[in-house]
């Protein structure tokens, strides 16, 4: 298997994929929140009557329909990366990741393509309620649709609900709602939509803040950023809680990622939380030439125990644990590991060449002892440490992890002061008279998508070398296909793509420069 | 009928009447040809369908790569 040896395709392969999936990723969360932002806004329309709140509605529609006509289709593209570049992966995934898939196309034709017409076309057409509930319904199916997306994603970070069928090289779906009830996909999709809400909620304020700058448009930017503020306030909230949860998943079921994202090396009872660090160039241990010093840190004492365990004296692995083992902690060595994956690796090699020599006897008793109870528990747990070369490849990259998730962290909480600060002011009515703030303001907008593609960024770099969990690692997921084709469709994205990002700024800031008026869509 | 004639007729009329949103369309149009006319023809086929005509062979393929490792 020529591929598992070329690093350079699986890197151009994993570049590729990430090229397009941040691209993607750059118009889902403001599509996420600003549907909900704006189907509140047309709700006091609808209760007040007041013609102004239409005005506001209308314009942050546009907005929207500007976001969505840009992104839409744009995450098709994955889907063929998935069948070209990593073919093995999209086979071995079967239906667990097909089912999802296509609830998400269908629900999303569906709802966001019947409600968004009513939505644009049905004004002064059909009821106000009925306007009302297309609206309402467009924002809950756009973020349905992430659900099945998130759904497929949790799966991948921990696999459940699954039988693997070695005659098929499939994973089946044996329980659908353990796939998607999974803790790891429910936290994930919550985390993700309210991070969308916080995204959505500065982008209003950042563009209202703009009009308050410029003194035009006062009584539409307030009344704006009133709705941005309190329902941002209320998503951060959210957003935590939700990312805490997320981080005990990640604690339960993807240690190696939470002990890098801590740069936790050596394994501690109640360790602490680094709140910032600064990691050096120069190794800890000549074994682990990943494992980097801190140039400085401020830890958090206990801090990690309780955020991931909810207790202080919590024992947490540190990489090197999780590599040569522990067996105070029940934890199994990485080359212990990697041999019981080999061993699931040649059982399958095994029962294959006695299916192909007709071998029916010695068939089925591999069969029998690949389906065992005791083998799937203890060997085939463990299928994709069959490809590791060395232990060392386990370990993800550690500045990546560790910044992108202190970058992510510190955002987050510097937004929940911005929106208390925002909401305190306007109250006040003193917000038009802090120019530094309204210009913070707009520089908060790009920090807020700097900080939603840190969480990916976190999520799934953190995760290497997994494509899913323990069983399939990035190198056995690529496809057999020329370095030079990946390269290509790579800067071809990059130019695609940047097209698309040049044509949404420029038509958005055009509209917005025009500003609210009630015209046409 | 009636009420399909409706619909249409809704649709119709608020595609006539389009103003800016007019610009949006050509860049879906534009975006979904370049997607599925010459990346997924030309760039993204799916390997496992082109290449194998049963599911039966791609599975022994994907198997046949899966255990075959250097």
């Amino acid at each position: 298997m020529n591929e598992l040896l070329d690093l350079s395709l699986v890197d151009w392969s994993r570049a590729q994929f990430a090229l397009t999936a941040m691209y993607h990723w750059l118009f889902v969360p403001l599509t996420l929140g600003i549907t909900f932002i704006l189907a509140i806004m047309e709700t006091i329309y609808v209760k007040t009557g007041n013609p102004e709140w239409k005005k506001i509605t209308k314009f942050w529609m546009k907005v929207f329909g500007i976001n969505f006509a840009i992104g839409v289709a744009t995450g098709i593209i994955l889907e063929f990366e998935f069948g070209t570049n990593w073919s093995n992966y999209s086979w071995f995934v079967g239906d667990i990741f097909g089912a999802p898939l296509a609830i998400e196309g269908i629900m999303a034709f569906f709802m966001e393509s019947t409600f968004i017409a009513v939505m644009f076309f049905g004004w002064g057409k059909v009821s106000k309620r009925f306007h009302l509930v297309s609206t309402w319904l467009t924002a809950l199916g756009a973020n349905l649709s992430a659900l099945w997306i998130l759904v497929a994603n949790g799966w991948m970070q921990f696999p459940v609900g699954m039988q693997f069928n070695p005659d098929t090289a499939r994973n089946e779906m044996v329980n659908f709602w353990d796939v998607f009830l999974s803790p790891v996909a429910t936290s994930k999709f919550l985390h993700t939509i309210f991070s969308g809400f916080e995204l959505a909620s500065i982008f209003v304020i950042g563009i209202s803040a703009w009009y308050l700058l410029k003194k035009r448009e006062v009584i539409f930017a307030r009344k704006s950023i009133l709705v941005a503020a309190v329902f941002g306030l209320i998503s951060s909230v959210f957003v935590i809680g939700f990312g805490h949860a997320s981080t005990q998943q990640v604690a339960y079921h993807q240690p190696m990622k939470l002990a890098a994202m801590e740069g936790l090396y050596e394994g501690q009872n109640g360790p602490g939380l680094i709140a910032m660090g600064v990691l050096s160039t120069k190794k800890t241990d000549p074994e682990y030439k990943q494992l980097k010093d801190f140039l400085f840190r401020v830890e958090i004492p206990k801090g990690l125990s309780v955020l991931a365990y909810l207790n202080t004296t919590q024992f947490m692995p540190g990489i090197k644990d999780l590599l040569d083992g522990n067996s105070e902690h029940n934890i199994l060595s990485a080359p212990e590991k990697i041999a019981r994956g080999k061993m699931a690796i040649q059982l399958l090699k095994d029962y294959k060449m006695a299916k192909d020599d007709g071998n029916a006897e010695e068939a089925s008793t591999l069969r029998a002892k690949f389906m065992s109870d005791d083998f799937q528990k203890n060997y085939f747990k463990y299928f994709g440490y069959g490809y590791i070369k060395n232990p060392t490849d386990l370990i993800p990259d550690i500045p990546m992890v560790f910044y992108s998730f202190r970058i992510m962290v510190m955002l987050g909480t510097y937004f929940v002061f911005f929106f208390i600060f925002t909401l305190l002011w306007l109250t006040r009515g003193t917000l038009e008279k802090k120019k530094w703030f309204l210009r913070l303001a707009l520089i908060t907008m790009p920090l807020a998508y700097l900080a939603s593609m840190s969480g990916w960024i976190l999520a799934e770099v953190g995760r290497q070398p997994w494509v899913i969990q323990d069983l399939l690692p990035t190198v056995a997921a690529v496809s057999q296909i020329g370095v030079s084709a990946v390269q290509v469709t790579f800067w071809l994205f990059a130019f695609v793509f940047t097209l698309l990002l040049i044509a949404e700024v420029k038509i958005m800031t055009k509209q917005i420069k025009i500003g609210p008026k009630d015209g046409g869509h | 009928m009636r009420i399909l004639k409706k619909i249409v007729h809704f649709y119709y009329e608020g595609f006539r009447q389009m103003t800016w949103g007019k610009s949006l369309w050509v860049i879906i149009l534009v975006k979904l040809f370049v997607m599925f006319f010459v990346l997924k023809l030309f760039f993204f086929p799916d390997l496992l369908k082109q290449n194998f005509k049963t599911d039966k062979q791609r599975s022994e393929h994907v198997i046949e790569n899966l255990t075959n490792i250097k």
